[in-house]
């Protein structure tokens, strides 16, 4: 059986992270360390400690803006946002919720998205976002219904498509996608 | 003529259509023959990379794939997309194993990667390739010394290309300078405005915006520009957001790099797609084209 870090070290992103030195440059440097559980040297830490559970279902990673600060200060090249990234990832394999932030349910939404149309069409996106959500939006529907000009703000200003684009590279890559699907499972 | 190969980007033709439109209308003007890449889908983006990382470089190295059949250096003016596929080049040179994976994949299409596509920011090919010094000769309404926020964002910058410094960035106020335009000290021109999480964490991102439009506001500036589609779209759509949750007054327009450069270059607001910009930039072009009922008025 893998240790946690081992397992976070075989994950693209997380190859660096046994560099850490536990200096605190990431979580100083991160503009949304006030909002996560464990910031980025306390859930390094955690990992090291093994205390799989924890990390992989803390909201934490999905606060990350990528905005790269961090990696660009970390004087250890350990690339916290990749590793941010790479434990996304493996909270996604491993079918973990994840509390407290809607980021996932988002993410999904672009995600299938892009599946779905080989590009994003916005408009779609968020319209799989919010049904994903439904629950949550019921129980507060006035800051829902808060969100509707800015809607027709964009939609007036021709910044919001009704329609996906036809992408004729669509069916092209659904058929790369499956075909990498079969590669990775056999191997 | 330089030639290129164009990859617009999602929304370069939805949200940031602005964006879209004056990259086009800008380019023949600056001697650059954008060529849009045939076929191309999504760049793989942030969000697939954190969901599925291996994934989301399969659906980026189709694009660069289908991006090196043209033997020409890919260009994007969107710093997500470009981010995007630039590390997927890289993730697939440093990992021989995935691309041969990956070009088993590829090849149910006919499709191969050899990695060796350069990928490249529009703001660097301005920059690097165009730059600064021949644009400003082909300027044919001077800016008139507008004040305006260089807005960079992160990843036009960031984590490292060695095109411009990741902390204190200087090439978009060369590209605002050239133009006749001034560039105010911006502190906070290379932070986040919080990215996609606007959507699902809207109240963390609107404080990170309210931080951007203080800062650039407090340091005079008439207008912001960014040649990122969702900085923009984060600090144009969402002002009246910041407004209502913060009880603040802002009214800064936010054009794109690219449209600015237009209006010097002589180009009409509507070609340059100036009327899908939210905030409304009819300050900023009262300034330049009646500069001076502008300043005694003002």
């Amino acid at each position: 059986m893998k240790s946690l870090v081992e397992e976070v070290a075989a994950t693209p992103g997380g190859e660096n992270i046994r560099a850490c030195i536990q200096c605190g440059v990431c979580t100083g440097t991160c503009p949304m360390a006030g909002e996560m559980e464990y910031p980025p040297r306390k859930i390094i830490a955690l990992i090291r400690a093994g205390m799989r559970d924890e990390v992989l279902s803390s909201s934490s990673m999905w606060y990350c803006l990528s905005c790269y600060m961090c990696t660009v200060r970390c004087p250890r090249g350990v690339k916290p946002t990749e590793l941010a990234h790479a434990l996304e990832s493996l909270a996604t394999e491993h079918r973990f919720k994840i509390k407290r932030t809607r980021t996932p349910a988002m993410y999904r939404s672009f995600v299938n998205s892009i599946r779905g149309n080989g590009r994003v069409h916005e408009l779609g996106m968020m319209v799989r976002y919010y049904l994903s959500i439904m629950p949550d939006l019921l129980a507060n529907p006035l800051a829902t219904i808060k969100m509707l000009p800015l809607g027709l703000k964009l939609l007036l200003h021709k910044r919001m498509p009704l329609l996906p684009k036809k992408v004729e590279g669509k069916e092209e890559l659904s058929k790369i996608i499956q075909k990498f699907r079969e590669v990775r499972g056999a191997q | 003529m330089k030639y290129y190969t164009y990859y617009p980007g999602c929304s370069a033709e939805a949200t940031a259509v602005g964006l879209g439109i004056s990259v086009e209308a800008i380019a023949k003007p600056l001697d650059m023959e954008l060529i849009e890449l045939e076929g191309w889908t999504c760049c793989g983006s942030t969000p697939y990379g954190s969901l599925d990382e291996l994934e989301s470089i399969v659906v980026a190295a189709r694009n660069l794939a289908l991006a090196e059949q043209t033997g020409l250096d890919l260009v994007t003016p969107c710093s997500s997309c470009f981010i995007t596929l630039y590390q997927a080049d890289i993730k697939l040179k440093d990992h021989p194993q995935l691309m041969a994976q990956i070009n088993e994949a590829l090849a149910v299409a006919n499709l191969e990667y050899h990695g060796s596509v350069r990928v490249r920011h529009l703001t660097e090919v301005l920059v690097n390739d165009i730059t600064p010094e021949v644009i400003t000769t082909k300027v044919k309404r001077p800016l008139n010394g507008l004040k305006v926020a260089p807005y960079y964002g992160c990843q036009l910058v960031r984590p490292d290309y060695g095109f411009d410094d990741p902390e204190f960035p200087q090439s978009l106020d060369r590209l605002v300078e050239c133009l006749g335009a001034k560039a105010v000290p911006f502190p906070l021109k290379n932070r986040c405005c919080g990215g996609s999480l606007i959507i699902p964490e809207e109240d963390l991102a609107l404080g990170l915006i309210r931080k951007l439009l203080d800062n650039a506001v407090e340091n005079g500036a008439q207008c912001i520009v960014t040649p990122c589609p969702l900085c923009q779209t984060n600090l144009d759509a969402y002002q009246s957001r910041v407004n209502s949750k913060f009880k603040t007054h802002y009214n800064v327009p936010v054009l794109f790099i690219t449209q600015l450069i237009g209006l010097a270059l002589g180009i009409d607001p509507k070609s340059l797609g100036l009327n899908t910009n939210i905030v409304s930039p009819s300050e900023v072009l009262d300034y330049i084209y009646n500069y001076i009922n502008y300043i005694t008025t003002h």
